[in-house]
Formats: structure tokens, C-alpha cells, sequence
């Protein structure tokens, strides 16, 4: 009698074993060449952006028989750890939207393959916009964002500030002799917002701009060995110290919601921002001005590369490289500039849009974009760059030591190259 | 003291079965506990004790998450370089000490404190009783997103002061000075979990029999001297729970630190989990992570032990 | 005790229900906030936020929060998968470690001291700390799929109910609580079975579990409330889970905070996935606290 009991219970357990098999509903088939294309992007909860990426994928569909593309969108912020615990595994699906700075980290792993493209079609690309790494092209982007600073024309010249231009930017005397007088009457609480709870990416991709325009970098790039001297050097600690400075002096909110919002709701005169805001501000203000960086000795910066479509290491390349060619035309490159208000990595897109055309509001946009982006180091030790760059500017923000940091920083990413032998450098 | 309880458990035998039933039905029985244990544990060694020795095997490597090349051992380097490099990580331990001190006496107290106060035959005492629990059962993740927003410079949490000081209270960003935020993630954290420690002391005094009140107030006890006297030493069992339960949650702090601050600022709330899943995962440094997990292990396992004599000792 | 109580004047009660609001005021706060946040636009949010404002319902109030909530997550779909996973893994759950604790309390095998001990010691091990060795595992775990009504053997558990289910189903907390809440039952059950002639299983089944409905239902409570895979999972399926219809509602969080955090829709949001816990607790509170105080803590 007991034994029949265990042996129905084993039974049973197999049953419910076997059940939970048909609950596993559509497992993505994953870089097979079954004809089936699986694309993963960043853009769960931004329908517009999804529904431009299924256009895209409805008309590839259309256009072949060979090939069936889905989408699987996923949301930004946890996207990057979504996709390495897949990469761990090795579940990648065929195409990958990757961030930009993020895509030598994936071709040094092996997990990218080299994309087949005509250089017809990616020639036409805003060179901030291809994803490169080691001199072979890996991922390109439909579009590119740029940071520049909003602000309102009418605050600028009550306050007497001159407004600058892609021609004359303000240099760091002036920024800083500006900032004081935009809070002297009262009006803001703070004079320029720089949207530092946005944690993550956002830090290094805006603020290491910065530390370049000041001379400093995030690693020598000669070498591509060393944070050493670059990162802590003489520059940097400028920067840093200057940085840290708007925050001590109450200019700038240490705490400030991402967005631009401190800016928006009025409590902030200016704020350094992404151009993904500026729809939203010209709607609320109308004498909205998006400056220049000031030029702090090297020229004024701001980050390039954004995110990028790529191929995986086992996709089908026939098919991925055909999927590619149908995305990277002008039309759906203008379709995600309107949907986003992002920058169309194509001059001819450019002009099919409303705000990019040539005489088009965020058409300095594109103009700042080619003069001033600075990719972020093309290195695998990027991924630990960037947190690390995070980690000890939110330090400096906050009052800490800025040489301390600095040197911390530059030790922990110079550590990490060792363990990892040079990442192929 | 979580090993304290296993002791007792070897010495709390199972029902001694009549001789006559072991002879007959021993092999028996041998088979069928092992048949019902086994489910639990096989589906425990895969699922907990094997990543548990993955961990143990990458802490003595330089693996990283996503790589071209193989792992190779490294010996002790990662241990060398937490304990003589990494000054994050010696701050991360330091806090995680911290934030156990503080919030397990804060959590298990106030705990108590409510506990008493909803355990009064008192109208309405279902409602607070939902209340004070409802944090609980809201996600950590909710939680941390709400206070966030909480303590900021213009948050509520210094409206509320400035107006219960009428106007004196200045208002400062919480989460922003090194100084205070450690001590508003304790604050929201006792928030969060307190709750969950009342169910469990009302538990307690619940199984506490009215009679044994009833002779404390034959004896002209005051309602201090029952407590003190009466309630207290009962709930004693109740304690070693509550304490077991508070600590290995206290110890690994991560979700609000995550969400609410990153580690910072300045380091002042990075936490030894927040460190593991920080270097392991996001800085890809998959074996220094491993070794940091390795580390967090045997500092809860020498709590444990510690604990374990403390206990011993009372008895 | 009672007594007094209830006769206590009018003033020793504003003593009893003083202490008592206030604290029902501080834990309650945060949730208000959030409820009535959910009905205001971000801006006003925002201008509400240092006055008392941010807790009454005042200004332009509406649902749009709400209605475009189901815009941007398929809410009832990531609501469907966190009810039936977290189901699973309870029921499962209780099965699992009921029998396991049952073993180790009553039944006398070799090894059962040594496996006890084992147990509890797996009690300090934090999951957070191994996940990423955990998603290599499952990953590469076998499983047997079907190609209609062929079987497959196949690789990998990403990407499933399965692997948001099976890890769970086995918690050293819950096996604890069944084996100490099993010890405490009277001695002899089990030899009046055997006289009847009832095998092992069945005593368990007949006997036992009728005996044991409080921690039962304590260990389904906790394991709803606590545990990383039920009500709360979050970061597991945001590592294991690649396709939209197999997520949970708390990674649904994140579509929230895309290039512009929409926070009217972030707090319409967890209101929604808040407000079914809370009935729940309401309903079963009582039972709740009398459950844990039968299954009793004790050591």
C-alpha cells in the first residue's frame, strides 16, 4: 500500500512536470536560421517608437518570403542587465538595439557579428551613429541625441546674459560669471539643472563632456590601457573641482528629477539636457533656445552614440543584413526622428522631418551634434568606465574629496583592464 | 542562532515509535522519510546550494560576465584586493554593521510596540492592525520609489517638520548629505518591515494564557510589573524568531539602496550586497563578485555562530 | 485586563487612540500620496509636492492616468502571469516543504540530522548574492518539450513560466516552520495510523495535514508577501524572462521611466498592483494573525 502511494506520487510529480511544459508558452526561438528573426529593442512602454519599428518589421515581412522578423520590446532602464544575463546564457536573439558606447564591449565578447551593409546606405550616417569597434562596423543607429543647454530668451536678457552661439560659445568665465546673476533676483531656485537623479548611463554620457571640453578624458586613448593620469590628472581635477563648485554654491540641485523637470516647473533658469526634452519645453515655453556647450579650453563637447541596431554572432547574416537594409531608409530614419524628436542620423531624413530640416527649430541640433560629439571610449572596459565614472562624480556632487575620487576612479578602472589583460589592446 | 535551532531540533526527537513497530517497519520507514524529503532537498542543492557553489569556484577566478576567453584562477587576488584595495567595500561593510545595529533593535521594539497597542480589545484595532501592515505587503520597490520622492529638498517629509515645528524646520535633502541618508533608509526601511514583526510578536502574545494574567492580577500586579514580569519572559521564543528574522534581512540590505540612493552619497549607504550585485553584475566582474559573496557568506555565518552562543548561554 | 478596558474613562482613551492615529497617520502616508498622486498630472504632482496639498484630492483630478496605463503595459497579461506563477509556487510550495519538514520532524531515516542541519544553514545564504551564477544554471538546465506529440529533449529554461516556477517551489524557511509546527503535534499519531493500517503517505495526508491548517496557511501567507518569485518578483524575471507575455506585473514598473518618466502613471500604476494585496490582507487578516499564533514561533 505504501509503496503504491510513493509510486502515484512520482507520478504525480512527473504529471505536473510535464504540464508545466505546455504553460511555457512561445519560447523565442533564438539565433536559428529557421527564417525566423527575433529582434529585441529597449522601447517597452514608448508605443510611438514600437509602432515605427513595427512598420518596419511589417514591411520587411511584406517585402520577402524568406524571412519573418518579430519584435520584442523590453524596458530601458533594467535593459542592459536583461540582455547580459541573456548573453550569459547564450539566449541572444538575431538583432539587438545595443547602446552605443556599449557595442565594443559585445564585439570583443564575440557576441556581434560584423554587419554586411553597403556602405552606400551607412555612408550617409552621421559617423556618430555607427557603432565601430577595432576599425569593423558592428551596429548602426537611426537616430543621435545631443545634449545642448535650454533656456529661455527672455530670462537670458533680463538678466543680461549674452546669448551664445555655434560660433562664439560661451567661454568658462562667462558661464560662470552668468550663472550667479540668472538666480540674483529670486525668480529660480537654482541656475542651471543638470538632472542628477538620473542615475546610470546619464552620467558619463553628459557629464564626461565636461571633463574632455576641460582637456581631461576617461582613459588614455592612445593606449586605451589606462585611466591613470587622464582621469585624475591636472584637468580633470579642474573639472572636477569646478563641477563640484555649482553644486557647493547652490547653482545647481544636487538632487534634481531627470527630464529637465526642474527646469520645466520653473525652478531651475537653465538646464543641460538631451534633445528627447525639447518637445516637451517648446510646448511650455515659447521663447525656448537650445545653446551650445561653453567651451572650457578644448573646444566645447557633448556625448555621441546613442542606441544602435546590431546583429548577433549566430544570427542568419543573410537575413539580419537584409532586415537592415529595409531599416536604414530615410523614411524610417525621419518616422523616429518625428516619433522621438530625436536627431535623423541621415541629412536626407533630415529634411523630411518637421524640427530638422534646414530651417526647421532643433535644426542647431544637428549642427552641435557634428561639431561637438565625443564618443565615449571604444573599449570593452567601457562597462566598468561608466560605472565607475558614475559611481565618484555622484561623489563629487555630493561634497566628496574630487582628487580622492578621481584617483579611486582611475585605480578601480585601471585595476579592471589588468584583470582582463589589456581587453585586446 | 539560526544553527541554534537545529541543535534543539537533533534534541527534540521525533516520537520514540514502540519497539514492536521499528522492528517490523524500519527499512520501511527509512525509505519512506527519504522519499519525502527528497523533492525539497534535490530541488534545495540544485536551485540554492548549486549556484551557491558556482559562486565558491568563480570567487578564485577572474571570470567576467560576458568574455571571449576562458577563466583563469587567480588564487587569492580578489580576496587580496577586498580586503587591502577596495575601500568601498571595507565602507559597504562598516554601513551594513551599522544599518543591522540600528534597525534590528528599532524594528523588533517598535515591533513589540505595536504589537501591544493592537493587541488592546479595543475598537477598530482591525484597522490598524491593516495599517500598520500595509507597507509590507506594498512591493520593496514601490516603497523605495514613494520615499524617494519623500525626502527630497521640497519632499513631504520636511514639509511635515516644518509644520509640526511651525516654520523653524529649514528642510534638507535626505538622501542627498552623506550624513542623513543612511539614517532615512532606516527610517523607511523600520517603516517597510515593522509591521511584519508586529504580526509575528501578536502572534506571540496570543499564545499567552489569559490565566496566567488573571493570576498576576490576583497578586496586585501593576500593568509595568506584568509586562516585565509576565509578558516578557513568554514571549521570549517569540524573540529568538523575531531577532533571527530581523538580522539575515538587515544584513542584506540591497532593493532600497538600489533604488533610493545607488550607494551613495559618498558611499555612505553602499551595503556589502549592493556591492556584490554592483561589481558582479553591472561592472561585469563576475569572480570579484563571486568573492565579495563568498566573504558576505562568512561574516552572516559567523553572526550566526555568535549568536548561537548567546543564546546557549541564557538558557 | 478586558475589563479595564472597556471601563476606562473617556480620557484614557484619547490616551489609547492618540498614539495609536498618529502612528496610523505615519504608516499611512506614503500610500495616500500615492493614491492621490495617481489622479493628478505630473505638473501638478510636482506643485503640489511641498504643501499638504500632495495628500487631498485638489486641483485638475482624472483618470487619464489610469487609462493610459493599459496603453503602455498589457496590464491584464503581466497581472495573469504574476496570479498563476505565484499560485503555482505556493501550491507547489506547500507540497514540497510540508513533506520535506514532515520527514525531518517524525520520520526517523539516516541522515536526517545532518540534512536538518543542512536546511537551516541555507537560510543565510541571500539570493541577491547568487543570481548570476543561478541564471547560468537554469540556462543550461534539460527539459523535455514536445514537437507536437513528439518528445524533445531541449536546453535552457529562459524565457518560461518553468523558470519563474520550479527555483521557488523549494524554501528552507517554509521546510523550518512545517518541521517545528510538525514536532509540536502529540506524540502517537502515527503508531494509531499504523494500527489501522495506513501507510505513510496516507497518515500524512489524513492525518497530519488536517491537523496542521494554521501553518499551512502561515507559510502560503509568507510566501506570497516574501518570497523573490510571487507577488514582489521582480529582479529574477527581469534577468530570465525575455518575452512581454511571460512578465510579471512589478517589471512593469519599468515601462515607466522610458526618456520621460511619466510619475502620474508610475503612481497609477502601483496603485494598481498595490491595491489587490491589501484586500486580500483585509480579508484574511484575522485568520493571518490566529494562524501564525497556532503555528506558533516557537523554537
Amino acid at each position: 500500500m505504501q509503496r503504491r502511494n510513493l509510486f502515484k506520487l512520482a507520478a504525480a510529480t512527473g504529471g505536473a512536470a510535464l504540464t508545466g511544459q505546455a504553460l511555457a508558452a512561445c519560447t523565442a526561438s533564438s539565433g536559428s536560421s529557421d527564417g525566423e528573426l527575433v529582434l529585441w529593442a529597449h522601447n517597452a512602454g514608448s508605443p510611438l517608437e514600437i509602432a515605427v519599428t513595427e512598420d518596419i518589421v511589417k514591411a520587411f515581412n511584406g517585402s520577402q518570403d524568406a524571412y519573418k522578423a518579430a519584435l520584442e520590446p523590453f524596458p530601458q532602464d533594467v535593459y542592459n542587465d536583461t540582455v547580459n544575463a541573456a548573453a550569459l546564457s547564450g539566449d541572444l536573439p538575431d538583432l539587438l538595439t545595443v547602446d552605443g558606447p556599449n557595442i565594443p564591449n559585445w564585439a570583443w565578447a564575440g557576441h556581434l557579428q560584423p554587419l554586411g551593409v553597403p556602405t552606400e546606405i551607412t555612408g550617409k550616417f552621421l559617423p556618430s551613429t555607427l557603432g565601430k569597434f577595432q576599425g569593423e562596423l558592428y551596429a548602426v543607429g537611426h537616430w543621435e541625441a545631443a545634449c545642448s543647454i535650454f533656456a529661455r530668451q527672455s530670462v537670458l536678457e533680463a538678466a543680461g546674459v549674452r546669448i551664445p552661439t555655434i560660433e562664439q560659445p560661451w567661454s568658462r568665465e562667462e558661464f560662470d560669471d552668468a550663472l550667479p546673476r540668472l538666480v540674483a533676483d529670486g525668480t529660480y531656485q537654482w541656475a542651471i539643472d543638470f538632472s542628477t537623479a538620473d542615475t546610470g548611463e546619464w552620467y558619463s554620457y553628459a557629464f564626461s563632456p565636461f571633463l574632455q571640453s576641460f582637456g581631461g578624458d576617461l582613459i588614455d586613448r592612445d593606449s586605451y590601457l589606462k585611466a591613470d593620469g587622464v582621469l585624475n590628472g591636472a584637468e580633470a581635477l579642474a573639472w572636477g573641482r569646478w563641477f563640484q563648485g555649482l553644486f557647493t554654491s547652490r547653482l545647481a540641485n544636487v538632487e534634481s528629477p531627470g527630464g529637465a523637470e526642474d527646469f520645466m516647473q520653473g525652478k531651475a533658469a537653465m538646464s543641460f539636457a538631451g534633445n528627447w526634452s525639447a518637445l516637451p519645453a517648446m510646448d511650455l515655453y515659447d521663447d525656448m533656445l537650445f545653446l551650445p556647450p561653453p567651451d572650457f579650453g578644448d573646444g566645447p563637447k557633448i556625448g555621441g552614440g546613442s542606441w544602435q541596431w546590431a546583429v548577433t554572432a549566430t544570427a542568419d547574416s543573410a537575413g539580419a543584413n537584409s532586415w537592415m537594409e529595409t531599416a536604414l531608409s530615410d523614411e524610417y530614419v525621419a518616422e523616429y526622428a518625428n516619433q522621438t524628436g530625436l536627431i535623423p542620423a541621415t541629412d536626407a531624413a533630415a529634411e523630411l522631418t518637421e524640427h530638422y530640416a534646414s530651417d526647421g527649430m532643433l535644426r542647431m541640433m544637428v549642427d552641435y551634434s557634428k561639431a561637438y560629439a565625443t564618443l565615449r571610449p571604444e573599449t570593452p572596459a567601457y562597462t566598468v568606465i561608466a560605472s565607475v565614472f558614475g559611481q565618484y562624480t555622484a561623489d563629487i556632487i555630493h561634497g566628496g574629496d574630487v582628487q580622492e575620487a578621481l584617483d579611486a576612479a582611475a585605480a578601480e578602472i585601471d585595476a579592471d583592464i589588468e584583470a582582463n589583460s589589456g581587453y585586446g589592446f | 542562532m539560526a544553527v541554534a535551532s537545529a541543535e534543539r531540533a537533533e534534541v527534540a526527537a521525533p516520537p520514540e515509535p514502540p519497539k514492536r513497530r521499528r522492528r517490523s517497519h524500519s527499512r520501511a520507514e527509512q525509505r519512506a522519510g527519504a522519499a519525502f524529503a527528497i523533492p525539497g532537498i534535490a530541488l534545495l542543492l540544485l536551485f540554492v546550494i548549486g549556484p551557491a557553489l558556482v559562486s565558491l569556484v568563480l570567487a578564485f577566478t577572474n571570470a567576467r560576465l560576458i568574455s571571449p576567453t576562458p577563466p583563469e584562477f587567480v588564487g587569492l587576488e580578489n580576496f587580496r584586493r577586498a580586503f587591502a584595495d577596495d575601500a568601498t567595500f571595507h565602507r559597504s561593510v562598516l554601513n551594513t554593521f551599522v544599518f543591522a545595529a540600528i534597525v534590528v533593535p528599532l524594528q523588533g521594539g517598535f515591533g513589540l510596540v505595536l504589537a501591544l497597542l493592537v493587541n488592546q480589545r479595543i475598537a477598530g484595532r482591525n484597522f490598524f492592525r491593516t495599517v500598520y501592515f500595509l507597507p509590507v505587503i506594498t512591493s520593496m520597490v514601490v516603497v523605495s520609489l514613494l520615499w524617494r520622492f519623500l525626502y527630497q529638498e521640497d519632499g513631504l517629509v520636511n514639509s511635515a517638520l516644518s509644520m509640526v515645528t511651525g516654520g523653524a524646520w529649514a528642510g534638507q535633502a535626505w538622501l542627498a548629505n552623506p550624513s542623513t541618508a543612511m539614517g532615512a533608509i532606516v527610517v523607511m526601511s523600520v517603516w517597510q518591515g515593522v509591521g511584519f514583526h508586529m504580526i509575528i510578536w501578536l502572534a506571540g502574545l496570543q499564545t499567552i494564557p489569559e490565566e496566567v494574567y488573571e493570576a498576576g492580577a490576583l497578586d496586585g500586579c501593576t500593568p509595568w510589573q506584568r509586562f516585565w514580569h509576565l509578558t516578557l519572559p513568554l514571549l521570549k521564543p517569540t524573540f529568538v524568531f523575531v531577532l533571527i528574522t530581523i538580522t539575515i534581512a538587515a544584513m542584506s540590505l540591497f532593493v532600497q539602496v538600489n533604488i533610493m540612493t545607488n550607494g551613495g552619497p559618498v558611499g555612505s549607504t553602499s551595503t556589502i550586497v549592493f556591492q556584490i550585485v554592483q561589481k558582479g553584475f553591472q561592472q561585469q566582474q563576475m569572480g570579484y563578485g563571486a568573492a565579495l559573496s563568498l566573504i558576505f557568506f562568512c561574516i552572516v555565518l559567523t553572526l550566526a555562530l555568535v549568536q548561537r552562543r548567546l543564546t546557549r548561554d541564557r538558557d | 485586563m478586558t475589563a479595564t478596558a472597556i471601563k476606562a474613562p473617556s480620557r484614557a482613551r484619547v490616551w489609547t487612540y492618540l498614539p495609536m492615529t498618529v502612528l496610523a497617520a505615519f504608516f499611512l502616508f506614503p500610500i495616500v500620496f500615492m493614491v492621490v498622486a495617481s489622479l493628478k498630472t505630473d505638473h501638478q504632482i510636482f506643485a503640489d509636492m511641498n504643501s499638504f496639498k500632495a495628500f487631498l484630492p485638489v486641483g485638475e483630478l482624472s483618470f487619464a492616468n489610469y487609462a493610459a496605463v493599459f496603453d503602455r503595459v498589457p496590464f491584464w497579461r503581466f497581472l495573469g502571469n504574476t496570479l498563476f506563477v505565484t499560485f503555482t509556487v505556493t501550491a507547489f510550495g506547500l507540497v514540497v516543504n510540508s513533506m520535506c519538514g514532515y520527514a525531518l520532524a517524525r520520520m526517523r531515516w539516516r541522515g536526517r540530522g545532518l540534512v536538518f542541519g543542512f536546511v537551516i544553514a541555507t537560510l543565510i545564504l541571500p539570493f541577491d548574492t547568487t543570481i548570476v551564477p543561478m541564471v547560468y544554471l537554469v540556462a543550461n538546465l534539460p527539459w523535455i518539450g514536445f514537437d507536437g506529440f513528439t518528445p524533445i529533449l531541449e536546453f535552457g529554461w529562459l524565457n518560461s513560466y518553468r523558470v519563474q516556477i520550479i527555483p521557488f517551489i523549494v524554501n528552507a524557511f517554509s521546510i523550518f516552520l512545517f518541521a517545528q509546527y510538525f514536532k509540536s503535534l502529540p506524540k502517537g499519531l502515527e503508531e494509531a495510523a499504523a494500527i489501522d493500517g495506513a501507510g505513510w503517505l496516507r497518515t500524512y495526508w489524513r492525518i497530519i495535514v488536517p491537523l496542521s491548517k494554521p501553518v499551512f496557511a502561515t507559510v502560503a501567507i509568507l510566501t506570497v508577501v516574501t518570497s523573490p518569485a510571487t507577488w514582489n518578483a521582480y529582479l529574477w524575471p527581469l534577468m530570465t524572462v525575455q518575452s512581454e507575455e511571460l512578465r510579471p506585473v512589478m517589471v512593469g514598473v519599468q515601462y515607466f521611466f522610458q526618456l520621460d518618466t511619466a510619475w502620474g502613471e508610475v503612481m497609477a500604476y502601483i496603485s494598481m498592483i498595490t491595491l489587490p494585496m491589501v484586500i486580500v490582507f483585509l480579508v484574511f487578516q484575522r485568520a493571518f494573525i490566529q494562524s501564525i499564533a497556532s503555528a506558533g514561533m516557537k523554537d
